[in-house]
């Protein structure tokens, strides 16, 4: 193997890897605080769509961002008030909110399916990006890519170097002891909600924007999905969501390098591996849980907090 | 003009009424706490304590009334207003996080505090003050539920109270715990800070309360000295008749019912407890009693008698029979019943309502059925006769199971069993977080039964309990159980002794 095609392995991972990223990322903060969206399919799709259009018409990269965290915070702020306030149970209306939204998106989007935008580039950063190897390798990506790292470590050093991140982990673990020493639970559930939306919505901007030009219905292909159960695959930790990414994004990649390079794989055993590697971790991970407490699954995730005071 | 000195009052509430409907959950209270002193809050389960109380703490707002808080106007909007003021709570059902550490627990009930890198020491230096052992970087979830309180207290401590409400703190403590506990709420009050103390335990209320308030209905039966009045009376006064004197009329050991030979088994859990060795052996007509504290074996022992996991052969002999291998309802159906000590989750599904739950208990099912078909108006009169014998406080018997208290459903349980005429039942915690008035009934009917030549195994943390009701006393300590202790030449200090891990 050639040490370009390596490198645009590596890079192609890493592309791959950033909208599930951020999708993961948003969901595995609202599910610390006990709240299980389902609807992360709908909002990304939604993200791509307003992304798509705002670029189309502005040709401004930071609007389309922009319009597509909005884009998916709009839906997720639907989820938010149902579940929160009209206490809705949780997994119907995630569903339902994906439909919605694959749906909506689908309907909005007619108008655009012809055309096609400038794609969002890769900046090289001065200096570094001309390091041989590395360069290349770390420092040539598109500005997105970074941010998705970087929202990582974020929300990470939120939840367990913040006050506001133990309260929000609190919540998650039993929110009626969080209620009676006094913390507002639903507030609390609200944000963390709205962020994942906008971390959804960037994750499929970032398919529209930066991997193909274009607009297409349903062009997020079950990437939510995936990215639900990488927060599972990741038992709620932040790092263990770029891993997960980075495997997944990197099964997509080696499926269309293998037939470069005329390994004889059959295309359709490889697009089922990131599924199956879904199914067996799942089951490890139950399997190595058995016997002991329960530490890494929010003991309230899904359950409806109503307030009796 | 002299002056004459006077007492002050920390907090003074005043004619607070609170209604949920019809329900007059608070009517008309007062209440005044002196400056550093403990005073109690006396009353059966639904008199108005926790309403009383969460008004205080801010978690309530009062329909109508006001309160005084040293000398100024109080109405606080939430707990951070009553913490602000220097109020604080240890609540019955502890407010703690399982899967949190025991700092991050502490730093979550404290404002204004951070995610300070040298806090546990602070931790250390509180525990040690007050003699609360605790190691700041266990997971909740590890600790018994005596250590679950010391994290409790201490989180209160730490906010520097000038007044500590503490709901129910004794029922979960071994007497040597609860003796630790007073020695540091004199402490407490003696460095200047009230307590209002929420007890069932009337001896308990009398030895170190100085005041006590006794609610009833919701209403204000009383304010008087503790130590003015005898534990009846005072209990008399929280239910408003006479109790019952505790007797047993027809002490009748006959033949060994039920024994356990040599009883082994490691834990599934990792933080379970390994039985050891255990033997015991029942006649009829008595009532034996398991005193210890939890965590120590107690739950893995009940599954393993419940049978809701199955023991080897030649272990657990009723009647001459070995059931080591019986389900629960194969052991129901001999006429073992069973009142574990999980209410919700093993005792009753907490989804379904009272007759539901009534139902699924039933060995034979025959009397609620009409051709095999589930007749509901025959389920509730079983149901009925429970709540009136047992004094079940609740508006139907197709109430959700976890919508009534905790002391109710318990009373609703052992009830459902006990209507049964069980020949052997296995009780966990009879009365656990059952008022005064109501254990009285609890322990009575249990007493009936054994006279009628029932035999009652007793497993419970309450020493009281054990030591009125029980003939033959063991010690469950570390998965080990005692021999029968001697009750006449060796008492109650060798159940202390064994309770804490002395040599069996």
């Amino acid at each position: 193997m050639n040490e370009s095609l390596f490198i645009n392995i590596v890079i192609g991972i890493s592309i791959a890897s950033v909208p599930l990223i951020f999708a993961a990322i948003g969901e595995l903060l609202v599910e610390r605080s006990g709240v299980l969206n389902l609807g992360v399919e709908g909002m990304m799709i939604v993200g791509a769509l307003l992304g798509f259009v705002v670029m189309s018409h502005t040709q401004n990269s930071y609007l389309a961002v922009l319009a597509a965290m909005v884009g998916g915070m709009a839906i997720a702020s639907i989820f938010a008030f149902l579940t929160q306030f009209l206490l809705t149970n949780q997994v119907a209306t995630g569903l339902a909110l994906t439909l919605f939204g694959l749906g909506f998106a689908a309907f909005a989007g007619r108008g655009y399916t012809e055309e096609t935008i400038q794609l969002i580039t890769a900046v090289p950063i001065p200096y570094l990006s001309d390091i041989p190897y590395l360069g290349p390798l770390l420092f040539s990506f598109n500005p997105l890519v970074y941010l998705a790292f970087f929202m990582v470590y974020l929300v990470w050093w939120f939840l367990f170097k913040t006050k506001q991140g133990l309260i929000l982990r609190a919540i998650g673990d039993n929110h009626d002891a969080a209620h009676a020493i006094g913390h507002n639970v639903v507030r609390y559930r609200v944000m963390a909600i709205l962020f994942g939306g906008a971390m959804a919505g960037i994750g499929g901007a970032f398919l529209s924007l930066v991997q193909v030009p274009i607009w297409g219905e349903g062009m997020t292909a079950g990437r939510g999905w995936i990215a639900l159960g990488l927060v599972v695959f990741a038992s709620w930790q932040p790092f263990r969501i770029i891993f997960g990414a980075i495997l997944f994004g990197g099964i997509t990649i080696l499926q269309i390098h293998a037939q470069g390079l005329n390994i004889n794989v059959s295309a359709q055993y490889l697009s089922m591996l990131p599924y199956l590697a879904t199914i067996v971790i799942l089951v490890s991970l139950r399997m190595r849980l058995k016997n002991k407490t329960n530490r890494t699954v929010p003991n309230c995730l899904g359950r409806i907090f109503h307030s009796t005071t | 003009m002299k002056y004459q000195l006077e007492i002050s009052n920390i907090l003074e509430v005043s004619n607070i009424t609170k209604s949920y409907g019809d329900l007059k959950a608070n009517d008309n209270v007062s209440l005044s706490i002196k400056d550093s002193s403990i005073h109690a809050l006396l009353g059966e389960n639904g008199a108005g304590k926790s309403t009383l109380v969460k008004i205080i703490y801010g978690s309530l707002t009062p329909d109508s009334g006001e309160m005084k808080w040293a000398n100024n106007k109080y109405s606080p909007k939430s707990p951070f207003q009553a913490r602000e003021n220097g109020i604080a709570m240890v609540f019955q059902h502890f407010s703690l996080f399982e899967s949190l550490t025991v700092e991050d627990n502490i730093i979550l009930g404290l404002d204004g505090v951070g995610l300070n890198e040298n806090f546990s020491e602070q931790i250390i230096k509180y525990s040690k003050q007050y003699g609360l052992d605790i190691n700041p970087q266990q997971v909740v979830g590890d600790l018994s539920v005596g250590a679950r309180q010391r994290v409790e207290i201490i989180r209160c401590l730490m906010q520097n109270p000038k007044l500590l409400i503490m709901d129910e703190p004794t029922s979960v403590l071994t007497p040597q715990e609860v003796a630790d506990l007073f020695i540091t709420l004199k402490k407490l009050a003696a460095d200047g800070c009230a307590i209002l103390y929420i007890s069932h335990k009337l001896e308990e209320v009398r030895e170190i309360c100085s005041e006590a308030t006794i609610l009833r209905g919701g209403k204000l039966v009383q304010s008087c000295i503790p130590q003015e009045h005898s534990q009846k009376e005072l209990a008399e006064m929280m239910i408003g008749k006479k109790l019952t004197e505790l007797a047993r009329t027809n002490i009748n050991v006959g033949e060994t019912i039920f024994s356990i030979d040599n009883l082994s088994r490691k834990s599934d859990d990792i933080y379970g407890v390994n039985l050891k060795n255990i033997a015991l052996k029942m006649s009829k007509g008595s009532i034996v009693g398991i005193a210890g504290v939890a965590g120590n074996g107690q739950d893995e022992l009940m599954e393993l008698l419940i049978g809701e996991i199955p023991s080897p052969k030649a272990i657990l002999n009723f009647n001459g029979q070995d059931i080591g291998l019986l389900n629960s309802h194969e052991r129901r159906q001999l006429s073992m019943f069973f009142v574990p000590e999980e209410r919700l989750g093993h005792g009753a599904v907490p989804d379904m309502s009272l007759d539901e739950n009534m139902l699924l208990s039933r060995p034979d099912s025959t009397e609620m059925t009409s051709h095999d078909v589930i007749d509901w108006e025959k389920v509730a009169v079983h149901s009925k006769t429970v709540i009136d014998t047992f004094d079940v406080q609740t508006p139907s018997s197709r109430m959700l199971a976890k919508s009534l208290s905790g002391g109710n459903l318990q009373k609703f349980m052992v009830g459902r069993e006990l209507i049964q005429n069980p020949e052997l039942l296995i009780v966990a915690q009879p009365t656990w977080g059952v008022d005064a008035g109501s254990a009285n009934n609890i322990h009575q009917a249990l007493i009936e039964l054994a006279d009628k030549g029932s035999a009652i195994l007793i497993i419970s943390q309450d020493l009281d309990e054990i030591l009125s009701l029980c003939e033959q006393i063991h010690v469950l300590s570390e998965g080990q159980l005692s021999d029968a202790v001697d009750m006449k030449s060796e008492g109650l200090e060798k159940i202390s002794q064994l309770m804490v891990g002395g040599k069996v």
